[in-house]
């Protein structure tokens, strides 16, 4: 027998029913979007070369009849030549095309939110308990000026002289990641709008326009503008509670992106202004951008197009000249700055650039942090630190570091099902979140996620609470680029230097 | 070994601490003696490595200009100091503090004072247009951070604090401080935790004409630091108070903020209180919010900020630690026990305890008809 592909001499993962348990329900069948299970006749079969260990159809065997194992076929072990190298040499020998992936790397670099601890009182000062004392958190996105000019009224009381610039007002210091129409599907989008409203925060609607159905949604929703400039015009830029300027994307710095035209239906061909079946290319570089003042140009355009009502954010993917990108586009005018690490989700991106390319969130964020210190223009723009943030630890620490706000990308996915299986590219998420197939798309129930969204945002907001009281705070404002309340655990003098912390016991 | 600096791995001087405060709003003057005595009933509150005190209106003959008290290690630190300010400054006159040798105090630094002011002709010029004060800040700055073995501990108009490792009664005695009249006086006895006495460290922490006098720990401190960084203060001390007294210079010297406002930025109103506010104000209070949020003191903390025309105390946001204000015709008293203010008024008009985050602000009458007490005005 000959084999059709090399990758398929192994498959990666089995799915493994257990007959005597299985009651031929064939909810399997239905719930695989890859095509996995089949009916043969009088059991259910397997065909393992297209398991992606998604997760659904156990999540959904209503015996629990099905296990998805890893292949215990061992590839012959070696350490510099691992699995992943050699699948995807013959993979590329097949194709001769560059593979490529969703999600952000699943390669183990050092975290260093791992290596990062926290403070808290003991004696000296007391801790304070959120149950029974006001804790905020409430955030503003936005430029803020460097001093306060005031005015007093007949009664000699002070004013303000001039109004504040344009602020996002967050009950919470999170947000919602920029992920768009077609990279996911409008269910997605919709259970991430609900959980924004409730909560008072925002999502990011993503560079693929705003569906009709988004529209509702406004005052919870920052639209973006992207090189491939899906479904801009004034209507879109005037839409949500700010216009984002999205440079770069921290799985792909320097890449675009490329949603093929098999994706474009009615529905977003209509949302992306852009003709059905067509390929929506998104280019590398925007091309009205090719250096720092063409981003200023285009910041004023859209200031001018929303009149000065609404922030601008921009956002970039950290790479390794970040401080100076970022110093350079506040003077440009961005009211906000999002910065993507390394290790932020993706819909899709050649493997080599996911798993090479940038640099980790925090040392971004301490770098730019502290260089916008140094020049004396922190208080221009606001930062969001994104690329990966998988607890609240992990936001709050992202916060010492420097940052006004976290996003949620990967993780308000895996709320909606994601069991982070890297096949978003395909268009088969069994969830129906990274995926348009309708019978696929209708299995997420926006409200149902919705509200698992809200409680998740809920449930790191009473951590981060729970931090801040331990750390004799009371503002979320008191603990933001106050790094004396981190400690680094197991860095080297470089790595603390660069995050600008000290070592646990000093 | 004396130290004047904190030398110590810590970045952060943790202490708590009692304090004291006494004004008299027609700026009748007044010695050391009832301060001292107020203070002394705080004993327990410190444990001996760091008193002081301030006075205002201490110095009427040299008012307009500056009086520096500087500490030194030794004379090779005083020589070097003594070149920059001939360098930059017109000396009018210099001599030492006079201090009394007490058993109690038996390691002292050099304790020098000079009355100068900045030359018009000096180097700097050449770079900058720094105004006097600026200038001041900036030498103050200098010579704390860059001269070894040297400490200015005083730089006002009119003003002085005196202080040092002991317990302050005794700190009131070396100096002798019942010869030295004032219209306000403030006080502090200090029980630092995580560095031993050092003589700088000890408060009141001046700069300027400010004077803070501070019981607490700022939880804050490392964005109260940065923010000061990035308007090129330099926290060479390391401690809380520092930091505090340089928020106060931005706020209400470069800044321009009334007062109230600048203390409304240490302690700012909670976003619940703000929400009931009517428009302007809660726009207003919002913006100070916005604008100023990484100076606001976090944790607990009480203190007496003095100023020329006044006194303002102020607790934290959830009144962590105990403060306590007395009037008695003309006087105000502000202390961390009701019983060091009967100790030197048995009986005054009113007492009371102010309340979390609301400053009481005691301004002289020369300068203003009326003083706010909270919401009450007392004249």
């Amino acid at each position: 027998m000959t084999k059709s592909s090399f990758t398929n001499i192994q498959s990666e993962y089995l799915a493994v029913i257990d007959h005597a348990k299985c009651v031929r329900c064939k909810r399997c069948i239905q719930n695989c979007g890859w095509g996995t299970y089949s009916f043969g006749g009088d059991k259910i079969i397997a065909d393992h070369s297209k398991c992606v260990a998604c997760g659904r159809c156990y999540t959904y065997c209503p015996e629990g009849a099905i296990s998805i194992l890893k292949n215990p076929t061992v590839m012959r072990e070696n350490g510099n030549w691992q699995d992943y190298h050699i699948k995807n040499i013959w993979r590329q020998s097949e194709t001769g095309g560059i593979a490529i992936s969703g999600m952000g790397t699943p390669l183990k670099y050092k975290k260093y939110f791992d290596h990062i601890l926290l403070d808290a009182c003991q004696v000296t000062n007391p801790p304070i308990d959120p149950l029974r004392e006001p804790m905020e958190l409430k955030t503003f996105l936005g430029k803020k000026p460097s001093k306060l000019e005031l005015d007093f009224n007949e009664d000699g009381q002070p004013v303000l002289k001039n109004p504040m610039p344009p602020q996002i007002e967050l009950s919470t210091p999170f947000i919602f990641a920029p992920m768009s129409y077609g990279s996911i599907s409008l269910n997605a989008q919709k259970a991430m709008a609900l959980a924004a409203r409730a909560l008072g925060i925002v999502m990011n609607i993503g560079e693929g326009g705003l569906h009709d159905e988004m529209v509702p949604f406004g005052k919870n929703i920052i639209v973006q503008v992207a090189s491939g400039r899906f479904g801009v015009n004034r209507d879109y830029l005037n839409s949500g509670v700010a216009v984002e300027i999205k440079i770069g994307q921290g799985a792909k710095p320097g890449i675009g992106g490329h949603l093929p035209g098999e994706k474009i239906g009615a529905d977003i061909s209509r949302t992306r202004m852009i003709p059905a079946g067509t390929d929506a290319i998104s280019p590398a570089p925007h091309h009205d951008i090719y250096s720092i003042e063409d981003l200023r140009q285009l910041i004023y355009a859209i200031k001018e197009a929303i009149n000065y009502e609404k922030p601008v954010s921009v956002k970039v993917a950290a790479v390794h000249n970040i401080a100076a990108i970022v110093s350079g586009i506040v003077r440009a005018g961005a009211d906000i700055v999002y910065i993507d690490g390394f290790t932020g989700g993706t819909g899709a991106a050649p493997i080599i650039i996911r798993d090479n390319v940038g640099i980790p969130i925090e040392i971004a964020l301490a770098q730019v942090d502290q260089r916008l210190r140094e020049e004396g223009i922190r208080n221009e723009a606001s930062l969001i630190a994104a690329g990966s943030i998988r607890t609240s630890a992990d936001a709050i620490k992202a916060i010492a570091l420097g940052a006004d706000a976290v996003a949620i990308g990967t993780a308000a996915l895996v709320v909606m099902g994601c069991h982070i299986c890297g096949k978003c590219h395909t268009g088969n998420c069994s969830w129906g979140i990274t995926t348009q197939r309708p019978e696929l798309t209708r299995r997420l129930d926006p409200e149902e996620y919705g509200e698992k969204l809200y409680n998740l945002i809920n449930a790191w907001s009473h951590e981060m609470k729970d931090i801040l009281g331990a750390m004799g705070v009371n503002s979320i404002e008191s603990l933001r680029g106050s790094r004396e309340r981190l400690r680094g655990i197991e860095l080297t003098d470089s790595e603390l230097k660069v995050l600008g912390i000290k070592h646990a016991g000093m | 070994m004396l130290r004047l600096k904190n030398n110590f791995s810590i970045e952060h001087d943790i202490a708590g601490c009692g304090l004291c405060g006494i004004i008299n709003i027609r700026k009748i003057r007044t010695n050391g003696e009832d301060i001292k005595k107020a203070i002394a009933l705080e004993h327990d509150r410190g444990n001996g490595l760091g008193g002081g005190f301030a006075v205002y209106g201490c110095y009427p003959e040299y008012a307009d200009i500056y009086a520096f008290h500087v500490m030194y290690d030794d004379l090779a630190a005083k020589h070097d100091v003594e070149e920059y300010f001939k360098n930059n400054f017109i000396i009018e006159k210099q001599e030492s503090i006079p201090v009394f040798k007490t058993s109690k105090i038996n390691d002292h630094p050099i304790l020098h004072r000079y009355f100068m002011k900045p030359k018009s002709d000096r180097e700097d010029r050449l770079l900058h247009d720094l105004g006097d004060d600026d200038f001041v800040v900036s030498s103050v700055m200098l010579i704390n951070s860059e001269y070894d073995g040297a400490y200015v501990f005083s730089s006002g108009k009119n003003m002085g604090a005196f202080k040092g490792v002991g317990y302050p009664e005794d700190i009131a005695d070396f100096y002798m401080l019942d010869n030295v009249e004032g219209y306000m006086w403030t006080a502090h006895n200090r029980f630092p935790t995580n560095t031993p006495g050092w003589w700088g460290g000890a408060h009141p922490f001046t700069l300027l004409d400010w004077s803070i006098v501070h019981n607490g720990e700022i939880s804050s401190y490392g964005i109260n630091k940065r923010y000061l960084e990035m308007f090129k203060y330099n926290l060479a001390l390391k401690t809380d108070t520092e930091v505090i007294a340089y928020i106060l210079d931005l706020l209400i010297r470069k800044h321009g903020l009334p007062v109230e406002l600048a203390m409304n930025v240490l302690a700012a109103p909670f976003y619940q209180t703000i929400e009931k506010m009517e428009p302007k104000q809660k726009e207003l209070y919002t913006a100070l919010r916005q604008i100023y949020g990484s100076a606001l003191l976090n944790g607990p903390f009480a203190i007496i900020f003095g100023y020329p025309d006044g006194m303002v105390a102020l607790n934290d946001r959830i009144k962590l630690r105990p403060l306590v204000a007395g009037t008695k015709g003309d006087f105000t008293y502000i202390a961390s026990e009701e019983s060091s203010i009967r100790e030197i008024c048995p009986y005054p008009d009113v007492v009371w305890s102010p309340k979390a985050g609301e400053p009481i602000i005691i301004k002289t009458i020369n300068t203003e008809n009326i003083s706010q007490k909270q919401r009450l005005i007392i004249s």
